[in-house]
């Protein structure tokens, strides 16, 4: 990585480190959100972004990470650090399935996407008949003492839910780098640009999509499990809806899809753009419902016909960035 | 010894018989040339060494075991590189990631690819493109890539499906020593489609003609091109080569 590269992340690095000492709990709930959405991206951007095989559905992962985990502490005390496991092996063993299905019978493009709507939409559907959960009522965590931090049962203030979600976002970052650099990385991209010429060069691209999607389901579920616990509340209706996976695909796609800022860059300027959107006309008095998903077409709108390919790689470009 | 042995491979599509039952065999170290006329199956020959599909009946032999419906990434693994005739790059990637990624079959290292593909960039004379990205590349470039890219998996036969068309003949000439070398040099074994005649002439040590799915002529280069059937079907009585 270049200098300039070097410098940008350690005065993001710095910046991010601080802000709980100088935000208010508000600013901080928002920061909060951005890089949950810049994690998740990370993880959607994994299968999108660098295999090129497109989701809609992945509120799944979160989802099910989400209720895995919380119904094991809800129900039998289990905290978050085991219930992660739970989380993960369920959404791989989901994402594998939907990867099995379509990869194996040649379902690509439009058609994977609808898949995988189908699961998210299945699963939702299961879960409202779930009463063990909650049924569609929701299930509900104990809400956390916000003045002691209880690690091990992941309960503590917004400060610690910060930084968690921070350390998670940036692993993330650093992970998908690395990837990026390994066989692996290089086969997926491979995939995306050209199967049938990747499939030539010997790549098994059964096996590496599988894989692709077991990475990105895995860290989708960790998010969950996040969302869970920072939440405390889950209604399927909510945490599998459709929305919700277009939130997290909004980010990537706008900040630019296979490049590593993009995800972060993505969730950085929609969530503040839309939320200063909502606060700024609720300040000059007007209440105007759903005025965040106008804002997200016409930003998408805006960024489809300009920059096609996401606000990051221009801004790479013009700075000598990479990537 | 042959390296590769077709053996009666027959494929049809919705009951054309694009290949009826042709044999033919490419020596170690050797250059084949398979030619014919436009739809004459070079292609579908191609694709069955290759394991886009199988034959429906005959056998593949590829050094001492059989190949015949095997995936493409289990040939390409086997020893069998291959290129496309409408080229596809990797256009998002570099031209050395492009070779990078064929690099990887037998090296598990970044570095260890990356070495593999700045060698086969060398060869090809691509090594000054390297950092380009594949995209910007024009079409003799293009050609290029796709056989550096064959050529980074190390294989012991490289297909190459019209590798010369749409070259000018100076850039055909340059080709067509980049491939004598590979062969001399490296001892890499080639199995050619091709049309361009120039190219088939300098390169090929034997040539299978192909018309109708079936071999019609086979031998040395000077004996095929005077063969009647030949002339008739393809080359023409004109042609002066």
């Amino acid at each position: 990585m270049s200098r300039r590269g070097i410098a940008l992340l350690g005065g993001l690095a710095i910046l991010l480190l601080a802000l709980p000492g100088v935000a208010n709990a508000y600013l901080l709930s928002v920061a909060t959100l951005i890089l949950y959405l810049a994690y998740v991206g990370q993880a959607w951007n994994v299968m999108m972004g660098f295999a090129g095989q497109l989701s809609l559905g992945h509120s799944l992962y979160v989802g099910v990470g989400a209720y895995a985990a919380a119904s094991l502490f809800f129900h039998f005390g289990v905290g978050p650090w085991a219930g992660l496991w739970l989380a993960i092996a369920l959404s791989v063993a989901l994402g594998c399935a939907i990867g099995f299905l379509a990869f194996r019978f040649g379902i690509s493009g439009v058609y994977f996407a609808l898949l995988t709507i189908a699961f998210a939409e299945f699963v939702r559907i299961g879960f409202d008949h779930l009463q063990w959960t909650g049924g569609p009522g929701g299930l509900f965590l104990k809400v956390a003492q916000r003045d002691q931090i209880d690690l091990a049962n992941f309960r503590g203030p917004p400060e610690m839910y910060y930084y968690a979600i921070l350390c998670l976002a940036a692993l993330a970052f650093a992970g998908c780098a690395w990837l990026l650099r390994t066989k692996a990385g290089y086969y997926w991209q491979a995939i995306r640009e050209n199967e049938e010429a990747a499939q030539a060069l010997g790549i098994n691209t059964f096996r590496w999509k599988m894989l692709a999607v077991a990475i990105s389901s895995a860290m989708t579920a960790v998010a969950g499990v996040f969302f869970a616990f920072y939440y405390n509340n889950l209604f399927p209706e909510q945490i599998f809806h459709i929305s919700r996976s277009i939130e997290i695909i909004l980010g990537p796609i706008i900040g630019g899809v296979g490049t590593l800022f993009g995800p972060i860059l993505g969730a950085a300027l929609l969530t503040l753009l839309s939320d200063g959107i909502t606060e700024g006309l609720a300040a000059m008095g007007w209440e105007i419902p759903g005025v965040k998903h106008v804002f997200y077409g016409v930003v998408l709108l805006a960024v489809v016909l300009f920059l096609p390919n996401g606000i990051w790689p221009p801004i790479a470009r013009r700075f000598g960035l990479r990537r | 010894m042959s390296l590769l042995r077709a053996a009666h491979i027959a494929k049809s599509f919705r009951g054309l018989k694009a290949v009826a039952g042709a044999s033919f065999e490419v020596p170690e170290r050797g250059i084949v040339a398979l030619i014919g006329p436009n739809g004459a199956g070079k292609t579908t020959c191609f694709n069955m060494i290759a394991g886009v599909f199988p034959p429906d009946s005959g056998a593949i032999r590829f050094e001492d075991r059989n190949i015949e419906g095997m995936r493409p990434d289990q040939v390409c693994a086997a020893g069998i590189g291959r290129t496309f005739q409408i080229v596809k790059p990797f256009a998002g990637l570099s031209v050395l990631d492009n070779v990078m990624v064929g690099g990887f079959l037998r090296e598990k290292t970044r570095a260890g690819a990356r070495s593999v593909a700045l060698g086969v960039l060398r060869k090809l004379r691509l090594e000054s493109k390297a950092e380009m990205p594949a995209s910007a590349l024009t079409l003799p470039d293009r050609k290029r890539l796709e056989v550096a890219r064959a050529l980074a998996t190390r294989p012991r036969l490289l297909l190459l499906d019209e590798a010369m068309a749409g070259l000018r003949p100076t850039e055909c000439d340059e080709m067509v020593a980049i491939f004598r070398e590979l062969n001399r040099a490296d001892g890499l074994t080639i199995l050619l489609i091709e049309h361009v005649m120039r190219a088939v002439m300098a390169l090929a040590q034997h040539i299978v003609v192909l018309h109708h799915g079936e071999v019609i002529a086979r031998g040395a280069p000077a004996e095929v091109v005077r063969d009647p059937a030949v002339l008739e079907c393809y080359l023409g009585e004109e042609t002066e080569v």
